[in-house]
């Protein structure tokens, strides 16, 4: 059956009038010079972290694989610089686990494995699934969800809609703003060939309203009659309200459909992929040179010339920062993604991973902590829940460690977007104890 | 670099604050104070200022003596004292005031744990107290404009009290009187224009949501229409006005979900009308908001949002 494509977003609950501070979307990406060395942690993704295959004093080129693993739900990790493995040591990652992570000495040549070449040609969904997992991809929005997994769509299940994100909901950040200027014809030519192998005639290309410029652009090159006769990709202009860019909410604003609780987009004929994430797999697709860069926004009060920058994955944050001309100020708290859903670092020296979009560094003013009171139940939590929960009463549960009240409420429905938080008057740490309360059912599920 | 400061997301949060909020609900108020005072007199000045005085008073000495943080700051109990004082007559005697204030924030609201925490609106429950502690006193109302001290001698009828007793079809209500309040009655059940310009106020400030005052307004019509009552002269009496904007709004007593509060909100509005038409009180506002508040964890129960993707639950599926 045809697919019609909807001329406005549907509607979707909630969310959260955020302030946008999209200051860096009008500046050219900058590319970092070569680092001295970079620490490359084995888990960058969700799921099994890999194990080295290398060891101290190899000699590695760029693009050369550095980690693997059998288990499905994994990406491999590859070189990002030319040099030599100076160690393979742990390193503790922003949740606090400790990973194993290499760390290569550069020698400055960013000189390419010998090895790579642009893989066969893919013909079928378990081939593009195969290229996704070589390219060590994953999901580039933030979640680092191993993209071959997303691909490799389950065989009972059709997916008649590909939803391009581009909706880039969280404040500061602009890397994928960035990349549809940049790169709109790549974002395409990626497009058009999932689109091919999946054989799904309906593409949304998601742009949140303010960016004009981007819609206007991708609006262009979309309009293509050769490659795309049957018009069947489209932008679609989303109202700027977070979390437009979270999958759920996307899907609905797309189609009007409701993932179901606990089931994932494929479930009602969706695929949601990352902007940056398609335009990879098409670079991929031409070179065969796997997921080594990422573009990140550096931005925030601290940071004294703001701006997107290319770096090799694993680059200590510190060098990047540097490059982007040091602090203004003292840094007093730093964000590895945007404010909303981004995780608070310890220190400038961990290293950028495949799935960072923004590093902020805010000063003394901004990272003040905001005062918590009394909640007055003014139901604005109820009202920007994105997902119709009650986060106060979750919130209330979490303290009593009521699993059961927990789960009555759907805890584990709640994607911690944070409206619930910015909205509250009484600066409640909601997500805080939800995600205390998710902690709790899990317990008690499992005893 | 010094260390860095950790913190669960969201990293930020929006502007508005409880005492910001608060802060819009007295400018809200404003309208119909300053109506209070032209119509009766310097003394309805007097009547709130003694109502927010005795009502801070209260929330400061009783967070100290409880050795709580203290939350004078939220301005909460300012508006306590000032929705109070509107649900008083002018000629109170100022101690009978303070007795409904200390009422309101100690028994009412403190006891129960302070802000966020009563489960019946403070100002509505101390106006109850006050009303059977002093009925006389609390239903001595003087003509608008009379500012004499010797007016005090003359109880004039309010609007609803005269129409339950008067009960004549030839003293057809006066609606232009209704909405200027020019009329018997408390502080703020006068000017309904007042009244509705503040509601206005906070509805476009996004304090309070239209859901309950429209519904329990349009309930209060309709329901008062199928009794062959006058609806708009059920609207424009008493305390309705003051109850829909700024009573049954209350956050803390009236539901947190939109469809619970529309239920809430009919419930106000039939009990309204039931006291008027059958009760032996003229007016019903303040126990029919009273009311559904005791009964709001019931309907919170029963009236929920269903999460995000979750199905419809299912009759009969409890033998599980």
């Amino acid at each position: 059956m045809e697919q019609q494509f909807p001329k406005h977003p549907f509607r979707t609950h909630g969310g959260a009038p955020v302030p946008h501070h999209k200051n860096t979307w009008n500046a050219p990406t900058a590319v970092l010079p070569p680092p001295e060395r970079v620490i490359i942690p084995m888990q960058q993704h969700i799921g099994a972290p890999c194990k080295p295959t290398v060891k101290k004093g190899d000699h590695v080129y760029l693009g050369q694989v550095i980690g693997d693993s059998e288990a499905f739900v994994c990406a491999p990790i590859h070189a990002s610089v030319s040099g030599t493995v100076q160690q393979v040591t742990k390193v503790l990652l922003t949740g606090g686990q400790a990973t194993e992570a290499v760390v290569i000495e550069s020698d400055g040549q960013m000189e390419a494995d010998p090895a790579i070449a642009p893989p066969a040609p893919v013909t079928n969904k378990k081939e593009l699934a195969e290229a996704a997992r070589k390219s060590g991809l994953v999901g580039l929005g933030g979640a680092g969800f191993p993209a071959h997994v997303k691909l490799n769509v389950p065989d009972g299940k059709s997916i008649d809609t590909l939803i391009i994100n581009v909706a880039e909901c969280e404040p500061y950040v602009t890397s994928d703003h960035r990349e549809a200027l940049e790169n709109g014809k790549n974002v395409l030519e990626g497009v058009y060939k999932v689109k091919e192998i999946l054989d799904v005639h309906r593409v949304i290309i998601a742009v949140e309203d303010n960016k004009p410029d981007v819609i206007e652009r991708l609006t262009e090159i979309a309009d293509d009659p050769e490659k795309d006769p049957k018009d069947e990709v489209r932008v679609l202009a989303l109202k700027s309200r977070y979390p437009q860019g979270a999958e759920k909410v996307l899907v609905q604003a797309c189609t009007g459909r409701k993932v179901p609780a606990g089931q994932l987009p494929a479930d009602v004929g969706c695929l949601v992929m990352n902007i940056a994430s398609v335009s990879f797999l098409a670079s991929y697709m031409r070179t065969g040179m796997p997921l080594t860069l990422k573009r990140v926004t550096i931005d925030g009060s601290a940071i004294k010339e703001p701006k997107n920058v290319i770096v090799p994955v694993g680059t200590p944050i510190k060098d990047v920062i540097e490059f982007c001309g040091g602090y203004k100020a003292p840094p007093r708290k730093m964000l590895m993604g945007g404010p909303m859903m981004g995780i608070a670092i310890t220190s400038d020296e961990l290293p950028i991973l495949k799935q960072n979009n923004a590093i902020l560094a805010f000063d003394q003013q901004e990272a003040k902590l905001y005062e918590t009171t009394a909640c007055i139940r003014c139901g604005r939590c109820v009202a920007a829940c994105p997902m119709e929960l009650m986060p106060t009463k979750l919130e209330k549960a979490a303290e009593k460690k009521d699993a059961e009240s927990l789960l009555a409420l759907d805890v584990m429905t709640c994607m911690e977007c944070g409206c619930c938080a910015f909205s509250c008057p009484a600066g409640r740490r909601l997500v805080q104890a939800i995600r205390m309360g998710k902690s709790i059912v899990r317990k008690a599920g499992k005893k | 670099m010094d260390k860095l400061i950790v913190s669960s997301s969201p990293h930020f949060n929006g502007k508005k604050t409880t005492q910001n909020i608060m802060l819009d609900v007295i400018i809200g108020l404003a309208p119909a104070m300053i109506a209070s005072v032209i119509i009766f007199g310097i003394r309805a000045a007097v009547v709130i200022v003694t109502c927010i005085a005795a009502c801070v008073a209260s929330e400061y000495i009783s967070r100290r003596v409880m050795k709580r943080p203290q939350t004078v700051g939220d301005l909460s109990c300012v508006v306590t004292g000032i929705l109070l004082a509107l649900n008083l007559p002018v000629t109170i005697n100022p101690l009978m005031a303070v007795f409904g204030s200390v009422a309101a924030i100690v028994v009412v609201k403190q006891m129960f744990g302070g802000i966020g925490q009563n489960f019946v609106n403070p100002a509505l429950t101390a106006r109850i107290i006050l009303m059977n502690s002093f009925p006389a006193p609390m239903t001595h109302w003087t003509d608008a404009f009379d500012y004499s001290a010797a007016a005090d001698a003359v109880t004039t009828a309010t609007p609803l009290s005269g129409m339950m007793y008067v009960n004549s079809p030839n003293s057809a209500p006066d609606y232009m009187q209704l909405l200027w309040g020019t009329h018997g009655g408390c502080l703020g059940e006068t000017c309904a224009l007042a009244i509705i310009l503040g509601g206005l106020y906070l509805i476009a400030r996004k304090v309070i949501s239209p859901v309950i005052p429209v519904t329990y307004l349009a309930t209060v019509a309709v329901f008062s229409a199928i009794l062959g009552r006058d609806p708009l002269f059920d609207l424009l009496a008493g305390g309705l006005m003051l109850g829909a904007f700024f009573m049954a709004t209350d956050y803390t007593t009236s539901p947190l979900y939109w469809k619970a509060r529309i239920v809430f909100a009919v419930g106000c509005g039939v009990l309204t009308i039931l006291i008027r038409e059958f009760g032996s009180l003229p007016e019903g506002v303040s126990y029919s908001i009273v009311l559904m508040n005791i009964i709001t964890p019931l309907i919170e129960r029963y009236v929920k949002p269903r999460a995000f993707g979750k199905p419809k639950e299912k009759k009969g599926k409890g033998a599980a």
